[in-house]
């Protein structure tokens, strides 16, 4: 199977690399158009920051190349933020998979933001989570969220519950780090790799 | 819920992990990689591993250290120790580390938090803290492992990083770390309040109970160890179910 990492200018990309090692596939990670066309999966990570991100991605093209790919795609974090219609960080644009807004977290008395740590999927839909079970709990790190909607496969509570991951026609997509996540997050990787 | 955070911190001298008692007197104590995979396995949260080599090719053998660590461990890690520039965080986090922490480098250079925050995002950028309650009550940041005394205290210079943009602070007690007599709690409390962003507990660790308290009289997000957890004192495992017990949330 040829799983495909899509290379841009967000961080952390060669965590998804070893996460995939680990599981016995060699990914490549690449922006050429083709080989993302031609994979069999593809996996949009991302650490960054979504304007700056999505500035990036017009002027190579890559925005279209993402929007009309036909196999399973699972966008990672800033990836899920930017599979959605619009983000408060930055206020920009995004690709609009997902018909939906991402929002900043309001900070009151005792919440902390960055949303970082270990927290609970909750509501699971669909093979993503094929094999997790309910409050399974997985790695985040995010000021932004997307709200609970239509396209919603898994709830988290952080003052209210967010979207923890999403999915719409092929295109799938998580809040949290499936490759920080230790064997749940493993789990997540095997089961999108499965589809 | 967002689960409490338990953290073993790897101290790596020329690619090995050891650990200092009060920062002075080192046991050896195993390989970073195999030592971290173990911790992940036996249900750390997080991993911190601070380099405290001094010399030019031991930062070459940290680096390797980080990819190993990065291709083994499947949570989050952190790295420490030697980051004075932009130049540095680029090159451990291309080696596959999640966060970089930088403590006296900050102190003496401010902006190079707001440099990280800019070029990696806040979520890259712990600001570590070293600091030790005088006589008069004040708590002091130090400079260089804890050997030369600054102008800082530690709740303005916590709430200043936060605003140049680091994204966790890590509170080191002088005072407590090595003596195993728990967390420095109001400290701890002191910044949660004046804090927007998380605080890992650093330093004093001895006992189950001392990670209850400095979750609830503390208010951290985190608790960091070294030894207790190296030398087997402490059992991740055991201790995830003690708090549990406690009504702490852990994962």
């Amino acid at each position: 199977m040829q799983v495909a990492i899509v290379k841009y200018n967000a961080g952390n990309i060669h965590s998804v690399v070893h996460a995939l090692r680990r599981l016995g596939i060699e990914p490549i990670l690449t922006d050429n158009p083709t080989l993302l066309q031609q994979a069999d999966k593809v996996i949009f990570p991302g650490v960054g920051e979504a304007a700056t991100t999505m500035q990036y991605l017009q002027k190579t093209g890559l925005d279209q190349v993402i929007k009309n790919l036909t196999q399973p795609v699972l966008g990672i974090c800033l990836g899920m933020q930017l599979l959605c219609k619009h983000s408060e960080e930055g206020n920009v644009d995004a690709l609009g998979i997902f018909d939906i807004p991402v929002k900043k977290f309001t900070w009151q008395k005792g919440l902390k933001i960055p949303h970082m740590g270990w927290n609970q999927i909750e509501q699971l839909k669909g093979p993503l989570f094929a094999r997790n079970q309910e409050n399974d709990y997985v790695y985040f790190v995010h000021s932004y969220y997307v709200p609970v909607c239509e396209h919603t496969i898994a709830t988290t509570q952080y003052s209210g519950p967010f979207s923890a991951a999403l999915n719409k026609d092929n295109f799938y997509a998580t809040q949290f780090h499936p490759e920080k996540s230790g064997d749940v997050g493993s789990l997540i990787l095997e089961n999108f790799l499965q589809l | 819920m967002l689960a409490k955070r338990i953290i073993p911190c790897l101290d790596v001298k020329d690619g090995k992990v050891v650990k200092g008692v009060n920062f002075v007197n080192f046991r050896d104590a195993g390989d970073p990689a195999e030592l971290g995979a173990f911790y992940s396995k036996a249900g750390a949260d997080e991993l911190v591993i601070l380099d405290i080599t001094a010399s030019h090719e031991g930062r070459k053998t940290f680096t390797d250290v980080v990819e190993r660590v990065a291709a083994n461990v499947s949570i989050p890690f952190t790295v420490g120790g030697g980051i004075n520039e932009l130049s540095d965080v680029e090159r451990l986090l291309k080696a596959g580390a999640d966060k970089v922490s930088i403590n006296s480098a900050a102190l003496r250079n401010p902006d190079l938090i707001n440099q990280i925050a800019a070029n990696f995002g806040s979520q890259v950028c712990v600001v570590a803290i070293d600091a030790k309650q005088e006589e008069n009550g004040e708590w002091v940041c130090y400079l260089n492992g804890g050997r030369i005394p600054t102008e800082r205290k530690l709740v303005e210079w916590a709430v200043e990083a936060q605003e140049r943009g680091a994204g966790e602070i890590l509170f080191t007690s002088m005072s407590h770390d090595g003596v195993k007599t728990g967390y420095p709690n109001e400290a701890l409390a002191a910044l949660a309040d004046a804090l927007t962003i998380p605080v890992i507990a650093s330093g004093g660790a001895g006992a189950m109970e001392h990670f209850k308290d400095a979750f609830e009289l503390g208010k951290a997000d985190a608790a960091l160890a070294a030894s207790v957890f190296h030398f087997g004192e402490i059992k991740i495992d055991e201790l995830k179910d003690y708090l549990k017990t406690q009504n702490i949330p852990v994962r």
